[in-house]
């Protein structure tokens, strides 16, 4: 945690030099593929990604939101359908699973030689990806309003039912609250923010066996539940990107988001009044915890491997130029948190710093956390809409899991 | 046709059906009956931004050799059709044995996600197929008596919802049912409700892809029915005329009987169609709410970081099942008619 905040505050000189180490950039030979999500911090990152390659590369970038459903058929060809993936520490545990991707060490060796110790992620020993950037989910609240109301910004979530019920009772907004709740993936990362922000564990210690059927699963469900009670009646269809138009339309004064959704809010497109009435805050906690209710993420680069040795280094070659260039950061640096040596970080870093100096847990990195997120993004909904108790929806998320987890083979 | 004719006709057909739908069905069946070899769990020192600590991870080399002996995975028999993600045999055993009162015990039937797909399966079937039939055939007899300049426009015009791509048209009226889009909005003024939302509660989600299955699905009725109309004899109609029997009278006891095999035949198809439903739950965004045998096996092969192919197999066979199941009536009808006109 430490060398994050090290990492953060500390800005080293930033010129670049790759002294006694080969160049990354001016691709001319192999072919690039590369498989990312789909948003602004991305498409920022890619296009230093591409003018890093240079115009003689054969260079091709591909943007999806379901980029985790298909990063592991993708790389399971052999060879595989994009020579890298952008990856972040929840999807690279199936890639990981299989052996989808490669060691870097030695293009680390090659190439890296201006990338900071913590941007590499190594597990057993070797490095698997590159990290170039830190991201958390946290609140975004608009000024204006709370001030007229006289509400302190919340700290913790019973604070922002509070607000949020009071602001709904003065008129000011029907559905004052917004969060990604939409079914799927999103419904499932709520429920492991609330979760561990509770102190709750996912799995019986040392084992597959679920463990999300108790008290604190119950409080984590009921404090979402409150919360979509105080959200746009369509909650169930909404993921980030649709609660960001909400934001950007004016009809929400709270929200839990990614702080790399300030490269889309905060920038010169859309109401100029909302953005300057949009302001940033940690992470609440809940349930009386002491650890805000959200997941500390990377988010990095990895190469497949099964791609020629050659892709794999053009790839390679132009991904962590992008991602060991200080201009990059420091010419976006509110795009996100770059972990990029030379960066001095934004107005926009402080709630992901605050989270990663309060002890925030890291996304699980468990080679079963897939299932238990995937048996969470269908089995909440019945609750939310009131049709199930708590203790039902819980029993189901494990039982959905079992079945899943033994067909796999970790049970 | 003599026999030997027949086959000759008939080979090439049969050839491409068996090597492009009877060989995937029963490779879809073979693996079904498997499950993934075991995964061989290690603990390893990871290190990221946020620090090192001590984490388990696949051993890849070790599950891999495992893998290589068994290709196809573990033998478990019919345990994927069996298990809660499917036919669920002890959660519906345990069931019947604790709750106290019928209505409890369907209330957990319909809670396991097997059945709650069929539910919405078959209710979506019933439910579409019917009024496309009818719809279908008035929209047919309307065109039909059309003028001829106007009727190519607006055979056009019909036929339109079947030609938008069924995702496309989704997410079409997906966007327009919003609550702030024009039908979304427009509702909420009617019914002086600012919190009313197609998309929020369950029923209401029900009844608009129902109302949407409808929408696109009744152009295939009326193409074929007003195709069939051109083939109604005018002999007894004008016969019927001159007897002075009424428009409704000559619809009633001529086209419809005329067109009676016509009708089987769309009926057929629609339920066959509408079995396999897909493309709105996912236009519509509906998965927390409706979901179909279709989108469960793609929830299998496509939401899961992993593949599920056991999974996805049994549910495909299953599938195949309650096809077979809901034709039959239809097949053996078709049948009789068949024999009688011999």
């Amino acid at each position: 945690m430490k060398k994050l905040i090290i990492a953060l505050l500390i800005s080293f000189a930033s010129t670049s030099v790759f002294a006694g180490s080969h160049s990354p950039c001016g691709v001319t030979s192999g072919s690039i593929n590369i498989l990312a999500n789909e948003f602004t911090t991305y498409r920022i990152f890619m296009d230093e990604v591409k003018s890093c390659a240079g115009p003689e590369a054969d260079f091709n970038v591909t943007h999806s939101v379901d980029h985790n459903k298909l990063q592991v058929a993708a790389l399971s060809a052999n060879p595989a359908e994009f020579s890298a993936k952008l990856v972040t520490n929840g999807s690279i545990t199936p890639l990981m699973n299989d052996g989808l991707i490669r060691p870097l060490d030695d293009l680390v060796a090659k190439y890296g030689s201006n990338l900071n110790d913590n941007q590499k992620i190594t597990i057993d020993g070797k490095i698997y990806a590159v990290a170039f950037m830190a991201n958390a989910q946290h609140l975004w609240y608009r000024e204006s309003i709370l001030n007229d109301l006289g509400i302190a910004v919340p700290s913790t979530y019973e604070e922002v039912i509070a607000a949020a019920e009071k602001i709904k009772a003065a008129g000011v907004m029907e559905n004052p609250y917004a969060g990604a709740f939409k079914s799927g993936w999103n419904l499932g990362q709520e429920f492991v923010n609330m979760y561990l922000g509770h102190g709750g564990e996912f799995f019986k210690s040392g084992s597959a066996q679920p463990n999300v059927n108790n008290e604190k699963g119950v409080a984590a469900l009921n404090v979402i539940k409150k919360l979509t009670e105080l959200s746009n009646p369509d909650f169930l269809t909404q993921d980030t990107n649709a609660v960001k138009e909400e934001w950007e339309s004016g009809n929400v004064a709270l929200m839990h988001v990614w702080n790399s959704g300030a490269a889309s809010l905060l920038d010169d497109e859309g109401d100029q009044d909302i953005k300057a009435d949009t302001r940033l805050a940690p992470s609440p906690t809940v349930g009386g915890g002491n650890k805000p209710a959200t997941t500390l993420w990377w988010d990095g680069i990895a190469i497949a491997t099964n791609t020629s040795d050659e892709n794999a280094e053009a790839s390679f070659r132009a991904l962590v130029g992008a991602a060991s260039s200080t201009d990059l950061a420091n010419n976006n640096p509110n795009a996100t948190v770059w972990l990029i040596k030379g960066y001095t970080p934004g107005d926009t870093a402080g709630p992901v710093v605050d989270a990663a100096s309060r002890g925030t847990t890291p996304y699980p990195s468990f080679p079963h956390m897939s299932l238990m997120h995937g048996a969470l993004s269908t089995e909440l909904v019945e609750f939310l809409q009131g049709n199930e108790s708590a203790e039902k929806a819980l029993a189901d998320v494990e039982a959905a899991y079992i079945a899943k987890a033994t067909e796999q083979g970790f049970l | 046709m003599p026999h030997k004719t027949f086959f000759w006709f008939i080979l090439p057909t049969g050839l491409a059906m068996i090597l492009f739908i009877g060989l995937p069905i029963v490779s879809s069946f073979f693996q079904s009956l498997h499950i993934e070899t075991e995964q061989i769990l290690m603990e390893v020192e990871n290190c990221d931004p946020f620090g090192c600590k001590t984490n388990v991870r696949v051993d890849v080399e070790a599950t891999e050799k495992l893998r290589q002996e068994n290709p196809l995975g573990r033998f478990n028999g019919f345990g994927t059709y069996t298990d809660r993600n499917h036919l669920a045999f002890d959660e519906i055993g345990e069931a019947w044995n604790t709750s106290s009162s019928m209505s409890e015990f369907k209330d957990i039937v319909l809670n396991l996600p097997f059945y709650k797909a069929l539910l919405f399966t078959l209710t979506f079937c019933f439910a579409v197929t019917p009024p496309v039939i009818i719809l279908g055939f008035i929209v047919a007899l309307s065109v039909n008596t059309l003028s001829k300049i106007i009727k190519g426009f607006i055979v056009f015009g019909t036929i339109l919802p079947m030609i938008v791509t069924p995702l496309i048209g989704s997410l079409v009226l997906f966007w327009m049912i919003d609550s702030q889009g024009i039908i979304g909005a427009s509702i909420q003024i009617l019914f002086d409700d600012p919190n009313l939302s197609l998309k929020a509660s369950s029923n209401l989600t029900w009844i608009t892809l129902i109302i949407y299955g409808i929408w696109h699905n009744t152009p295939f009725a009326f193409v074929v029915f007003y195709a069939a109309l051109q083939t109604v004899p005018q002999d007894p109609i004008e016969a019927a005329y001159i007897d002075g029997a009424s428009r409704y009278q000559r619809v009633r006891y001529i086209v419809i009987p005329h067109l009676y095999p016509v009708a089987t035949f769309i009926m057929l198809i629609c339920l066959m169609d509408n079995f396999r439903v897909f493309e709105p739950i996912i236009g519509f965004s509906a998965e927390g709410v409706a979901q179909s045998l279709s989108w469960m096996i793609y929830q299998d092969l496509r939401n899961e970081n992993k593949m599920l192919f056991g999974s996805a197999g049994a549910t495909s066979m299953l599938t195949i099942i309650g096809i077979a199941f809901l034709l039959t009536p239809v097949l053996i009808r078709t049948w009789k008619e068949f024999r009688t006109e011999r």
